[in-house]
């Protein structure tokens, strides 16, 4: 058995990762968040604005890391929704509209705009996809002074002149909040390095990234971001945040339930995705535990020899 | 002249960005020389494109080891470039109506937009998904205990692990309100506030100094190297 153990092949270890993952997607295992300071602040930037305040949202991610990133991106756009904003979408990624049509798609067309008793959001007045622009620092350096010196036409190819709710805006120190979701390089720290740095009473910047790159994040933290989801589990906290106070209550006919239940589940992605990062860790610690007892115990083995 | 000239342009980009930093009425040549620069980066990716084709064609004509692989890349790289060059399948733009490739070429239902949902999205998906089989292999191969620096890093691994999830909130909730700080979910807080950013911090400063002088050195043309070896 310690001789398995000592040379376990790793498909076993793989296999193991698999299952932790797995299983708890299949049988839907959902742990309530209590969400952290970090989280409240980025709940709070957007609670401080008024209907019809600027937001700029920088979707700078790609598919790659849609998984861990989707959710607070969905959230953002929710939360801007409810609050009434005007929301101008970029990309400093090449995949960034993708993920901008996706994400307006799953909130704003196939949700928000279906409810009833709801002026839906009209494409041009109240939403506008401005798309990508290669460059990332640059891009940024310009639209921080004059955006349209770069964007002349919005991603659909329609002129930045005929778009109702670019009219008087010259550059994204006229927005409100920024919100970014950043996946690494042309992302969140070269916001906060172009933009927010050089104009800090202008620019109020909030930021959902993937794990590996809060670490990186937090020196910023508060004065120059002072709102910050770190991965998966930032966005469960910023979740329950905004489901808590924008979710109606479940309704108590059996019908309208299921229906609340299809038109609010997109919104608990996070908390879905929260399990399966559980399970994932608490293998990692396992294995560690385990290979460091076959070591101490190899130690002492070799010593007594 | 070879070397003169791309010598003066970087020169030249780099004080007007400086100057127009600093003194707001230049601030308008700042904004010039940045949007030659993202014209530039445009044509990296041409470049890029460029480069991609010449190692895979090579590598298909010499039969190296793997050049089945090199053949799929060209074969997707050259479908999406004309697909998506081209705007197949796209309906012109609802504005411009007369302009057969006004409309957007990520139109739902469009060839580029059907590669896109039903090939790259799921594979680059993947590519990012196996992180976790490898980093679990890995933990289980590298993680040992071998001396106290090693033992405080699987320690602070082991605080941020379950501290990052609802497990630290089961193992360490029922600590009363004055040891709250003790509790995992607020460890793992106090580490990444505080020893984290302490250290990043420190990093950081450095690199911008050595970032600041090294840009000098390029601008002043002291440090030629990215001119390449030689003609």
């Amino acid at each position: 058995m310690f001789e398995f153990f000592k040379n376990l092949d790793r498909r076993w270890v793989f296999l193991m990762m698999g299952f932790a993952v797995i299983v708890p997607i299949l049988v839907q295992v959902k742990f309530t968040e209590t969400p952290t300071n970090l989280a409240r602040a980025v709940f709070n930037e957007f609670e401080k604005l008024e209907p019809g305040d600027k937001v700029l949202l920088s979707f700078d991610y790609d598919p790659a890391s849609q998984g861990e990133l989707q959710p607070m991106a969905t959230l953002f756009v929710r939360h801007a929704c409810e609050k009434k904003l005007k929301l101008y979408f970029m990309a400093l990624w090449p995949l960034g509209p993708q993920m901008i049509d996706d994400t307006v798609r799953n909130v704003i067309l196939e949700e928000y705009n279906e409810r009833e008793g709801v002026t839906p959001l009209v494409y041009g007045e109240d939403y506008v996809n401005l798309g990508f622009k290669s460059g990332a620092e640059g891009v940024i350096k310009v639209v921080v002074t004059n955006m349209r010196q770069l964007y002349t036409t919005d991603s659909r190819g329609t002129a930045i002149d005929d778009i109702p709710m670019m009219d008087g805006v010259k550059n994204i120190r006229q927005m409100d909040l920024m919100a970014n979701v950043s996946a690494g390089g042309g992302g969140t720290k070269e916001w906060v390095q172009y933009a927010v740095t050089p104009y800090p009473d202008d620019i109020t910047l909030v930021a959902g990234c993937t794990g590996v790159q809060a670490p990186l994040l937090y020196p910023y933290i508060p004065q120059q971001l002072p709102g910050l989801l770190g991965a998966i589990k930032g966005a469960a906290e910023y979740e329950a945040l905004v489901n808590e106070k924008y979710n109606p209550p479940v309704p108590d006919d059996p019908k309208e339930a299921a229906k609340w239940q299809t038109r609010y589940e997109r919104y608990t992605e996070g908390v879905r995705r929260m399990s399966p990062q559980l399970f994932g860790h608490l293998l990692i610690i396992l294995l560690i535990v385990a290979a460091n007892v076959i070591y101490f115990v190899e130690k002492k083995r070799e010593g007594s020899s | 002249m070879k070397r003169t000239v791309p010598l003066f342009i970087t020169a030249a980009g780099g004080f007007i960005l400086v100057v127009a930093y600093f003194i707001p009425h230049t601030q308008d040549w700042g904004e010039i020389s940045l949007i030659w620069f993202d014209i530039i980066a445009s044509f990296a990716m041409i470049l890029g494109g460029g480069n991609l084709l010449k190692i895979h064609l090579s590598k298909v004509s010499d039969r190296g080891k793997g050049w089945a692989f090199s053949g799929v890349t060209l074969a997707a790289f050259i479908l999406m470039l004309i697909i998506g060059l081209s705007k197949m399948g796209v309906h012109p733009n609802d504005n411009y109506p007369g302009f057969a490739w006004s409309g957007n070429y990520r139109e739902t239902g469009a060839p580029f937009w059907w590669m896109y949902e039903h090939a790259l999205k799921p594979l680059t998906a993947t590519m990012f998904s196996m992180l976790a089989f490898y980093i679990a292999s890995a933990a289980f191969r590298a993680f040992r205990a071998k001396n106290f620096e090693a033992i405080l890093l699987l320690g602070t691994a082991f605080i941020i692990l379950l501290g990052r999830t609802a497990a630290g909130v089961v193992l360490t909730g029922w600590m009363p309100e004055r040891l709250s700080g003790l509790r995992l979910e607020n460890l793992t807080i106090f580490i990444m506030t505080t020893f984290n950013t302490a250290g990043n911090r420190a990093i950081m400063i450095g690199i911008a100094l050595g970032i600041a002088s090294m840009s000098l050195k390029v601008l002043l043309a002291v440090d030629r190297s990215y001119l390449g070896s030689g003609d």
